[in-house]
């Protein structure tokens, strides 16, 4: 099956150089997982950073090449022996009942039938996800077929991962894998597929907080 | 050892180079270049000279060596031995020559790029800033350095016959 929507190649060379932080890493990680054309695609950035990286003017050692290759030689033979784990061998049986993929799983504490969920209102629920980074928001949406996303004001960054069920945006639908990528220019409204409650990844800049009630107040109004 | 010398030879000097570029600091460097060798060294086994190109594997060991000695923060990735990893319909060209045939079709595109999307990808491979700081510090429009990245990957796309 082929995805629909992949990421963007801005973000994923964000994701191919390290820049992303933890919280984005995590919707594009789990995207890759669901996605071998984006990986394709991730492949050959990171085929790109090799050349480049080959065709920098080599740096020598100083004083001398030699001696960093006998300090290496030393680490090396202190080190040896140390034997390699093997690649836990996969299950089939389970992998198409799984619902969260690796790194979203563990992060989840497990797959979506442990999920406690929370309300939002009007049939919808979700679950806030504990990241180190606090730069973002990160949290799983489950919103009730034929319903549409709520409380949907964002600014800044938003990527939007659906895990099962679909959404349509406009004329566009999103299914499992699939990944919506929005900033502050674009007005969209996101409605679960009729027939089925759609799960889905969000990650968004986390709103800045603001110790004052007066200036909470009027955030809202500045848009800040 | 004598084959491990002959890759030390030819890799380190680079490593060393691109190490050098966000750190600055040449002791720093050297131990960042001995890190990514002892690497190198441990996972050789896994590596798989038929579906991967050397250099890339090479940079990524690298490049995650650079980020942790600065960044604390977690950098998770996918789990290609995890039950819900979807994996490729049909497997890659399990042949080392297409791969290395690969690896030279792409370098000759990235040598070919215009100097605006090869500077581009620099910045972002050597000094590991964003697309939108890339923006920023060569006060160029977010929509502009957008489309250099696209253009520059669906030529290196292209050059090796992948969907643009």
């Amino acid at each position: 099956m082929t995805i629909q929507h992949q990421v963007s190649d801005e973000l994923l060379l964000d994701y191919a150089t390290g820049v992303l932080s933890e919280g984005w890493r995590i919707a594009i990680a789990t995207h890759l997982a669901l996605c071998p054309q984006s990986r394709r695609r991730l492949a050959l950035m990171e085929m790109a950073g090799g050349a480049l990286v080959s065709d920098l003017a080599p740096q020598s050692s100083l004083p001398d090449e030699d001696r960093s290759w006998k300090a290496l030689k030393q680490r090396l033979e202190s080190a040896k022996a140390q034997g390699e784990t093997p690649p836990s061998s996969r299950n089939p049986e389970s992998a198409l009942s799984i619902v969260l993929p690796e790194p979203l799983r563990s992060y989840v504490g497990g797959d979506v039938d442990s999920v406690k969920w929370r309300p939002l209102g009007r049939g919808a629920y979700h679950l806030p996800i504990a990241v180190e980074d606090k730069s973002t928001r990160v949290r799983l949406l489950r919103i009730p077929a034929g319903k549409p996303v709520p409380e949907h004001g964002h600014r800044g960054r938003e990527l939007t991962l659906v895990l099962s069920g679909s959404f349509y945006d406009g004329d566009a639908l999103f299914a499992r894998g699939d990944l919506e990528e929005a900033d502050e220019a674009l007005q969209h409204q996101p409605v679960a597929t009729e027939g089925e409650d759609c799960i889905c990844l969000a990650v968004t800049d986390a709103p800045l907080k603001f110790r004052s009630w007066l200036v909470r107040a009027v955030q809202p109004i500045l848009g800040i | 050892m004598e084959a491990f010398e002959q890759i030390f030879r030819a890799y380190a000097p680079r490593v060393r180079a691109f190490m050098l570029q966000r750190v600055r600091d040449p002791q720093v460097s050297e131990e960042l270049m001995q890190e990514t060798m002892v690497t190198i060294w441990r996972k050789a086994a896994q590596f798989d000279a038929a579906k991967g190109s050397p250099s890339a594997w090479i940079f990524t060991i690298a490049r995650n060596l650079r980020i942790d000695s600065y960044r604390r923060s977690r950098q998770p990735d996918f789990d290609p031995n995890d039950p819900a990893f979807v994996p490729e319909a049909e497997p890659a060209a399990d042949d080392a020559v297409e791969t290395q045939d690969e690896e030279q079709r792409l370098h000759i595109a990235l040598t070919g790029l215009p100097p605006e999307q090869h500077d581009l990808l620099k910045l972002a491979f050597f000094e590991e800033v964003s697309h939108s700081e890339i923006a920023e510090r060569l006060g160029l429009p977010l929509g502009t350095v957008k489309s250099r990245i696209r253009l520059a990957f669906s030529k290196l796309r292209a050059a090796l016959g992948d969907r643009p």
